[in-house]
């Protein structure tokens, strides 16, 4: 009990730790950005009409001319005190913001994430049963491929396909066009994530198809299954009662972990598709030096992600009979 | 004495690994040849060899366990018929058991229960395992802990159940007791000559002469993937009685005979000499064991040494 308690403290730290380590970095890499936050939201046209007035007004506004460490100071002082600011662009706070993004986002991400995790696995397992098959081969070089082709080209790809030529599913954006909210159904939101998800899956499938594959075939090597067939099981229930068994330990800690590809994953292809989400708005804050927003996104991510790796191994605790029931030898 | 019926038969076997060396050239490696082998109902026979002799692949070879890349030739006949691909599956975990090592060779993550029981759930197997663990004074807890649970002790008899699932005629026993302690090799040795007894035909293999002595019938002598002498348990008792040179060099390597080991190590498959593959160790080589050496049958034994009389 008392070892729970340090090692859930333990944990805390470590988050605050790199809560802080994330925000500065991505704080730093802002500021020293080349973009110029007034030309980059008002334009260069407009800024040479106003006068030196209203540019200072401005310049205030973006924080232009402050040193960073005091900016970031004070950022890190209000999100200690529960306030992520007033995001520069959508002139809202930034947890409201956020909190619209991720819904959006969060939607995308699970579909993806429960599919490439799924899928993964069910073709780590075929491909590793027998290594060398033609169905092995097959799906190892479909995964190869796959996993050397980027989300972002992948998902332009699909775009002209299925929504150019086959204008199966719709162009961009999360709901139709032209309606309002009230009017959207839940039918149109998921036909307008299918595509967005189904690409985010497909390379998030690939990881997790290679590493089942290897765990599988280290299974099928093992000495346990040389018993198991000396003892007449077939392949069939070997899989069943060996191969599965085994395999998933790793796939669940692997799933955990992808968490953090499907968030890095989603800023590429919401972009492409145009889906107003937490990546998207990401892209947008840093082009447009909205930093409280950025950061915002910055640290959500980070404890999404933490949040995983924190889940995967707690999970393989409980799991693992070897860890659970064995934890104190 | 009536005759027992013989229940394995392994004649001239071999088992031959099919290897890329660089350049991708195939090399073949005779792991094993010229293995002969028989085994009656109620006898237990141990083949004895040094570590990386290919005593395990004799086994694998048994239950058609040999890996894809292993090439198999000779003959074997269980219950006076060949033992072909199919009589393996059928046969194997049921008539043919194996009797392992170690836990390692049992899944880490499943029960031991329905590990026994290979996952299926029906009554009668778990009455039928209920009954072989009382008789091995095993809890029926047992049954619930995992693998890595179970004790030193606890192990090998486990490791036996596993093998009284089925009905076995041929029992395997590879190697069951390494680094175990005096007493409990005796006691493991003891449920595989309890084996025997009740009338299947035991097969152990092992590195360890002394063992193989104390509970085995007849001792197989096996030397760098070859059986060199087949021989009496009773044979061992004087150094004279033995056939082969490499036998009684085993013999004279026993602490309670002096303790004397010979120089030289067994050759790796891809360094075997002409003819007789102990001829470089062996002090009485002569031009006549650089040939063909035929397994001969020789007082009540059969050796595989042209010198021998």
């Amino acid at each position: 009990m008392k070892g729970n308690v340090v090692w859930i403290g333990k944990q805390m730290i470590r988050m605050i730790l790199l809560i802080f380590f994330v925000s500065a970095a991505a704080f730093m890499l802002v500021s020293i950005s080349p973009i110029d936050p007034l030309q980059a939201n008002v334009g260069q046209a407009a800024l040479g009409t106003m006068s030196q007035e209203q540019i200072e007004k401005l310049q205030v506004y973006w924080g232009v001319g402050e040193p960073p460490v005091e900016r970031f100071l004070a950022w890190a002082g209000d999100f200690f005190r529960g306030d992520m600011g007033i995001s520069l662009l959508y002139r809202q706070p930034v947890s409201k913001v956020i909190g619209v993004k991720l819904v959006n986002s969060l939607w995308l991400m699970t579909i993806a994430w429960i599919l490439s995790g799924i899928m993964g696995f069910i073709l780590g397992i075929l491909s590793g049963i027998r290594e060398g098959s033609f169905l092995d081969k097959l799906i190892k070089g479909y995964s190869l491929l796959i996993a050397s082709t980027p989300a972002f080209w992948l998902a332009l790809v699909f775009l002209m396909i299925f929504s150019v030529w086959l204008k199966l599913f719709p162009i961009g954006l999360s709901v139709p066009i032209g309606v309002e909210t009230s009017g959207v159904t839940m039918l149109d939101r998921i036909h307008h994530a299918i595509l967005p998800a189904v690409t985010l899956s497909i390379t998030g499938i690939a990881n997790i198809t290679l590493h089942t594959r290897e765990k599988m075939i280290e299974i099928m090597e093992s000495d346990y299954v040389l018993f198991a067939r000396a003892r007449g099981e077939s392949t069939f229930s070997i899989v069943k009662n060996h191969g599965l068994r085994n395999a998933v330990l790793p796939a669940v800690t692997l799933q955990f972990a992808s968490i953090s590809e499907i968030f890095g994953g989603s800023v590429l292809v919401e972009q492409v598709f145009s889906y107003p989400g937490l990546g998207q708005a990401a892209v947008t804050a840093g082009l447009g030096s909205d930093v409280p927003l950025l950061l915002g996104i910055t640290v959500i991510s980070a404890v999404f992600v933490f949040g995983g790796n924190l889940i995967a191994n707690i999970l393989y605790g409980i799991i693992d009979p070897r860890i659970r029931r064995g934890g104190v030898r | 004495m009536e005759e027992k019926k013989i229940i394995l038969d392994i004649h001239d076997f071999s088992v031959t690994f099919e290897q890329y060396e660089k350049g991708f050239r195939k090399m073949e490696l005779p792991v094993i040849r010229n293995l002969d082998v028989t085994i009656h109902e109620g006898e237990m026979v141990a083949v004895v060899g040094s570590s990386g002799s290919g005593k395990s692949l004799l086994a694998h070879g048994i239950l058609g366990i040999l890996p894809y890349n292993a090439a198999v030739g000779g003959e074997i006949l269980y219950d006076g018929e060949p033992l072909t691909k199919e009589r393996q599956e059928a046969l194997r975990g049921n008539e043919i058991v194996l009797v392992p090592q170690s836990v390692a060779y049992l899944d880490p993550l499943m029960k031991i229960g329905p590990q026994i029981c290979r996952g299926r759930k029906e009554g009668a197997l778990r009455d039928k395992l209920n009954k072989i663990f009382r008789n091995y004074h095993l809890k029926e807890e047992v049954q619930q802990l995992y693998p890595f649970e179970l004790s030193g002790g606890m192990n090998r008899r486990v490791l036996v159940s596993t093998a009284l699932m089925g009905n076995p005629r041929l029992v395997i026993a590879d190697e069951p007791t390494p680094g175990l302690h005096m007493d409990m090799v005796r006691r493991v040795m003891s449920h595989f000559r309890e084996l025997a007894d009740q009338g299947a035909g035991v097969l152990l293999i092992t590195h360890d002469l002394e063992q193989a002595l104390e509970v085995a019938d007849r001792v197989v002598v096996f030397y760098a993937g070859t059986t060199v002498e087949d021989a009496d348990a009773a044979d061992f008792q004087t150094e004279e009685t033995l056939r082969h040179p490499y036998s009684r060099a085993l013999w004279r390597a026993l602490p309670q005979n002096g303790f004397r080991f010979i120089s030289g190590t067994q050759p790796y498959v891809k360094e075997l000499p002409e003819g007789c593959p102990f001829g470089p160790r062996c002090g009485r080589c002569s031009e006549a064991c650089r040939g063909e050496i035929p397994y001969r049958s020789v007082r009540g034994g059969r050796v595989r040494c042209v010198q021998s009389a």
